[in-house]
């Protein structure tokens, strides 16, 4: 019998390249070519986006906390309060006309509006606001803690939330907390308002609709939930029952993984809006004729973490050394131009409360000096975890060529960026270089992230940051706590700057980065408003020329 | 009856390969250094969410015990839940797959009907410009990077020329306009008799189909080249070309069924090959098939979704080698 030829696929033998690698050459090709910008046009009515979109994983409001998921939501939803328009550090009415609040801080009584109707034609009752809190506390899924964190349980939400009529809605607090603090958890996604009768009617096995509200939607917004289909597109229509005026009845995001396919939509008028787009490829598009860019800076931040398991981390002027070897400026201008500008506080620029000064700057005279003082006059020997992932890797180099011109040695160890928080999650790494989104418009999200840690024993219930770097500061734990409950807004803003103030001084992050959040809006299009936080961002208002 | 048995021997070694490819995946999954429950529930998950998402997983219970309770439900055909789309994953695969399918058919066919004409004609006018325009030409397919072929292609066919449209599978105009039965678009378009939808849907594949035929063109015609020149020296071809034989009855009458045999596994291997290879051009076109799933899969350490994305693979090709091993078994007389 004769023996078959040993053959390979050939798809198995292709060289293996990086997803930078891929990334860095199309954008490279497609923005030296410059292919001209000659429009056809979407079709009437719908405006086409074009986005990475591999990140959602569910669009119920009690769920869903990914980045495009959320944005979604915020077209989709809406919730008793929302951010002012013209000042997003403050609070305005939008489900909600007008509330109360009690001397003490504990009780929170909402008159709502009696004009927001669901798809369905009803129209919102505080009954259905009392039921979508209640669902979110029931479920306690990933920002379920948003709502917890107030002292509500699957025991006592129902009573602690309730409609006391069909448009009031009474929340008692079980501890008295800042007001603006529970007003700004309740503007983030988990407040969204569901319709009870719809969600209900789709409940399987007592979930509370969280199968069906994957993939659904019940809210009264402008747009209601048409299809998703993973990693290829998302369908939203008009809600024909809001009174909110939409410029599209239609909002189609399609996913297209690669920002040069991206920009070659925009220059075909394929796609009206582009979200990803590389540094490079802003830079051409920016002299484009017709095309206009519209950026706003996000409540993520890009930091470098010490784990003061290591002794080295435990001495304050190491940390001072560290801060001060690094060339910020170089960072932001050379790797990460129009994506990230250079941040130094763990509340990133536009929070209420955020320091925007920037003490910082490269000073290698200095930083010896400090780690001298330290007990390492000639240094020390350190592993930092990065995600391999742009701009991260490249960050990273750059964070290591400044920490060896103060005789810190950095040896880079890439993984996924999954790998990466897995390991700072079990308290394993010595440095990473990753990033945090602030889980909610108020300052508390990241204070008490970046700064408490009532509990450093690995039976502790709060490990966030602090706890993953074993940063126990008992001060700045207190801090957080107080500001937490101060009941006077202007006083509690003052608080979190101290907070801040010190932190800089203590705590082991290095902070780098504040991520802008880019678009590219195609000739003729406008009203496209990118938000700090991604359900802040609107859709109603895009129009086509 | 020998041949049937040869076949069915063949056959049985399929579930013991199905059962070592789930259990080296699953244990690639489970020893990752990634926590699994870090992409469902995402970093900043509080500990009790992140303990009941554990539970809820059974990730909590020995490796064996899980292996087991994965293979118990697979018997029945049950591949689990992806946490990424929270859709079962035999529902996912149903609706990623068709689309890989049809780019990788497509390709595959533009591949043969260009390839193997070009290897005969390499082969037979071997050492003079064809031989070395087709070599040149093939060289270009097979070593620029497929990302970089997809992208001259959009630029060139779809931004400058406009002879293509740009990426997904329609346009947004007609996206969900033809009901979904077989989940191929063309053969959906065809029984809805909606012909705009047809065409749109033709013209979608045409570029990175031929991106991706071009690729394994450039494979398949050096493939038929080397094998034809082997044929074309055998003493076989020789007689018949003494006996006076036109050149054409002697290459594809004399040599040509001769080298059927050896391209047959080619061309399976080629089509498995394009079937899970098709990653970087679904990426680059937006497409949204079994490649791409399976890539944000293990990117967001869906591992239900991985495990069943490496079954369809794995038996895909392992059908292919089957069916590559009795037609072979058929165009030999020699194995008979």
């Amino acid at each position: 019998m004769m023996t078959r030829p040993m053959l390979t696929s050939p798809m198995l033998t292709r060289p293996v390249l990086t997803r930078r690698a891929m990334l860095a050459a199309s954008a490279a090709i497609v923005t030296a070519a410059e292919a001209p910008f000659a429009r056809a046009a979407t079709p009437a009515g719908v405006a086409v986006m074009a986005k990475q979109i591999d990140d959602v994983i569910s669009f119920d409001p009690a769920e869903s906390y990914e980045f495009t998921n959320n944005e979604v939501d915020g077209n989709v939803y809406r919730r008793l309060v929302g951010p002012n328009p013209k000042d997003n550090t403050r609070i305005a009415g939008d489900l909600a006309e007008k509330w109360e609040i009690s001397a003490d801080g504990k009780e929170f009584t909402f008159h709502l509006v009696k004009d927001a109707y669901f798809p369905s034609g009803k129209a919102m009752t505080a009954e259905d606001a009392a039921f979508s809190l209640h669902r979110v506390v029931m479920l306690n899924k990933t920002p379920g803690f948003i709502l917890t964190q107030f002292g509500f349980t699957k025991d006592n939400v129902e009573k602690l939330i309730r409609a006391t009529d069909a448009a009031t809605l009474q929340m008692s607090l079980p501890i008295a907390q800042a007001p603006t603090f529970v007003l700004s958890c309740l503007s983030a996604n988990v407040g969204s308002v569901v319709e009870k009768a719809t969600v209900l009617a789709n409940q399987v096995n007592g979930d509370l609709g969280n199968a069906w509200l994957k993939n659904h939607s019940a809210g009264n917004g402008p747009y209601q939930l048409t299809q998703w289909v993973a990693s290829d597109h998302i369908t939203i229509d008009a809600n024909p029952k809001s009174n909110i005026p939409v410029g599209n009845k239609r909002v189609t995001i399609r996913h297209i993984a690669d920002p040069s396919a991206q920009l070659l939509m925009l220059q075909k008028g394929d796609a009206d809006i582009v979200r990803d787009l590389t540094p490079d490829q802003i830079k051409s598009v920016k002299a484009s004729d017709g095309t206009s860019v519209t950026s706003s800076g996000q409540g993520s931040s890009v930091y470098v973490a010490m784990n003061m398991a290591l002794p080295q981390f435990q001495k304050r002027q190491v940390l001072q050394a560290m801060k001060w070897a690094i060339d910020y400026d170089a960072i932001a201008t050379n790797i990460t131009p129009n994506t990230y500008v250079v941040s130094q506080s763990f509340l990133p620029s536009g929070l209420p409360g955020a320091l925007t000064d920037k003490p910082f700057k490269k000073d290698v005279a200095r930083a010896k000096a400090l780690l001298a003082e330290a007990g390492y006059p000639n240094g020390f020997s350190v592993k930092m975890d990065t995600s391999s992932a742009s701009p991260y890797g490249d960050i990273a180099q750059a964070v290591q060529a400044d920490l060896a011109a103060i005789g810190i040695n950095v040896e880079l160890i890439s993984g996924e960026q999954k790998q990466v928080i897995t390991k700072m999650r079990a308290r394993t790494h010595e440095m990473a270089i990753l990033y945090w989104g602030t889980d909610y418009f108020d300052p508390n999200s990241n204070a008490q992230a970046f700064c408490a840690n009532p509990d450093d024993s690995d039976a502790s219930k709060l490990r966030i940051l602090a706890w993953r770097n074993h940063f126990k500061d008992d001060q700045l734990t207190a801090m957080v706590e107080d500001a937490a409950k101060e009941l006077d807004g202007e006083k509690r803003i003052g608080m979190y700057q101290n907070i801040q103030k010190i932190a800089r001084e203590r705590a082991p992050f290095i902070i780098l980065l504040q991520k802008i959040s880019t678009a590219v809006l195609a000739k003729g299009v406008s009203g496209f408003v990118i938000g700090p936080l991604p359900d802040y961002t609107k859709y109603a208002d895009i129009k086509k020329g | 009856m020998s041949r049937l048995r040869t076949f069915a021997a063949a056959a049985s070694s399929v579930p013991i390969t199905l059962f070592g490819l789930v259990l080296v995946t699953f244990l690639i999954g489970r020893v990752m250094p990634i926590d699994p429950i870090i992409a469902i529930v995402g970093d900043h998950a509080q500990n009790d969410v992140v303990e009941a998402a554990r539970l809820q997983l059974g990730l909590d219970r020995p490796l064996a015990v899980q292996f087991w309770l994965y293979v118990k439900l697979l018997m029945q055909g049950d591949l689990g839940r992806s946490v990424m789309t929270s859709n079962p994953v035999t529902r996912d695969i149903a609706q990623y797959f068709p689309a890989t399918i049809e780019l990788a058919t497509v390709a595959i066919l533009i591949a043969v009907a260009i390839g193997i004409p070009l290897g005969v004609l390499a082969a037979v006018r071997r050492g003079s410009w064809v031989d070395h325009g087709v070599r040149v030409f093939c060289l270009a397919g097979h070593s620029i990077p497929i990302f970089l072929l997809a992208l001259i292609g959009l630029l060139v066919f779809y931004a400058t020329l406009g002879w293509t449209p740009g990426t997904g599978r329609s346009d947004v105009g007609l996206e969900g306009m033809v009901p979904d039965v077989t989940g191929f678009l063309t053969i959906d378009a065809l029984l809805a008799r909606d012909w705009e939808s047809l065409r749109d849907a033709c013209a979608h594949l045409v570029l990175p189909a031929g991106v991706l035929a071009y690729f394994s063109m450039a494979y398949i015609a050096r493939m038929t080249r080397a094998f034809m020149l082997d044929a074309l020296s055998g003493e076989f071809v020789i007689t018949a070309r003494a006996k006076g034989l036109s050149a054409a009855r002697v290459i594809w009458r004399h040599a040509f069924p001769n080298i059927a045999v050896r391209l047959v596994t080619v061309l399976a291997l080629t089509y498995a090959g394009l079937l899970e290879g098709a990653v970087v051009t679904e990426t680059v076109f937006g497409w949204p098939g079994l490649g791409q799933y399976l890539t944000i899969s293990l990117l967001n350490a869906d591992m239900n979704a991985v495990l069943g994305a490496t079954l369809v693979i794995g038996l895909s090709y392992l059908l292919l080698n089957l069916l590559a091993d009795a037609a072979y078994r058929l165009l030999d007389p020699r194995v008979r």
